[in-house]
């Protein structure tokens, strides 16, 4: 370990040398002790290669007339559920699906009739836009209005990266627990529209309805919020509506 | 854990800004806005810098707090995460600021001169 700046390659660098007594012989120049270290300003952030590749997708979708949105929760709110049902409901849509693993969801939309595309991304937490540009590698565009993005299910990670989508969407659950939007405010913050979802389970659940939405108005002062049944389809025509908008 | 790609982005800004040379100090600028965890962040760190030219370097964290603009009474403010409301007015459509930040702002490197 270096001991003037502390990195781990004492050898390859000078530092001017920090003696407690006189030097025998003689410089011709002072002898003074400058900063032994240098800033290099970078300002550089860690997303930008991921904003680039959005900002791509973004022009690409644009160019295709493709509206995108990006369906963001965590694990089993209702996600794939919703779009079973929007894919039956609404024409000219396709989706793009995130697990870690397996075919399932994009199996389960495909079965709805639509066309899906399957992200499986291993070990990763979240999609990003390069995972995001290979798959629209396989879309097939013809004909396509509207485009989703199921996100992984995961209500942090994916918080951090622009997919290129033109509107986010949050869903939370009735069985999730009112305070959700509390306890990850961060990617409620960043929603335009917040989704209630499962509200034919809120009275077995004991569901209490004013204390989310008061939640999802603190954490998410900009989002709509609409509530719906999947499974019942309460709800779905206002969700059909707010896509069309 | 989306910190060890995150880090692994600021290694990779921070090694082509060195040019080759050891580098003895990372800063770098978190808001808790960017979904990032300061102390995944650092842990990643551990892990990732010793194969990178910031092995041994020291990390810098400078966190910032959700900064807004009021549109409606033109206050700048800042708050915590999950209260984003105008201490001025009650507004709480302000246009964010800052706090979403994950950035390299600059690096230390040993001076030869």
């Amino acid at each position: 370990m270096c001991d003037t700046c502390g990195c781990n390659d004492p050898h390859n660098h000078p530092h001017d040398h920090a003696h407690p007594h006189e030097h025998g012989h003689g410089h011709s120049h002072e002898h003074g002790h400058p900063p032994p270290v240098r800033t290099v300003p970078v300002q550089k952030s860690a997303l930008e290669l991921n904003q680039r590749l959005a900002d791509q997708n973004r022009g690409w979708f644009r160019a295709k007339g493709l509206k995108v949105f990006n369906l963001l929760s965590s694990p089993g709110s209702g996600k794939t559920a919703l779009l079973e049902r929007t894919l039956r409901d609404l024409p000219r849509a396709a989706a793009i699906v995130g697990d870690l693993q397996t075919e399932n969801d994009a199996d389960r939309l495909r079965a709805a009739g639509a066309q899906a595309i399957q992200i499986t991304t291993g070990a990763t937490c979240h999609l990003d836009a390069h995972m995001v540009a290979h798959a629209l590698e396989k879309l097939d565009v013809a004909g396509l209005e509207t485009l989703f993005i199921e996100n992984v299910g995961n209500l942090v990670c994916p918080a951090s990266y622009d997919l290129g989508e033109a509107k986010r969407v949050v869903l939370l659950s009735v069985t999730e627990g009112e305070d959700k939007p509390l306890k990850y405010p961060v990617i409620f913050r960043n929603a335009d529209l917040v989704l209630v979802t499962k509200t034919d389970l809120a009275a077995a659940v004991g569901f209490d309805r004013e204390k989310a939405l008061a939640a999802i108005r603190q954490t998410a002062p900009r989002a709509q919020i609409l509530e719906l049944s999947a499974q019942t389809g309460a709800g779905i025509d206002d969700w059909l509506a707010w896509l069309r908008t | 854990m989306h910190e060890l790609s995150l880090m692994s982005n600021l290694l990779a800004d921070a090694a082509a800004a060195a040019d080759g040379a050891p580098i003895c100090a990372l800063r770098v600028r978190v808001g808790p806005l960017s979904g990032v965890v300061v102390e995944a962040l650092r842990f990643a760190f551990e892990a990732l810098a010793p194969d990178t030219p910031a092995a041994g370097a020291r990390l810098d964290v400078e966190e910032t707090a959700p900064a807004f603009h009021c549109p409606r009474c033109g206050a700048d403010y800042e708050t915590p995460v999950g209260a984003y409301q105008c201490p001025g007015c009650g507004a709480a459509d302000g246009e964010l600021r800052g706090g979403h930040e994950l950035e390299l702002i600059s690096i230390e490197v040993p001076d030869h001169v």
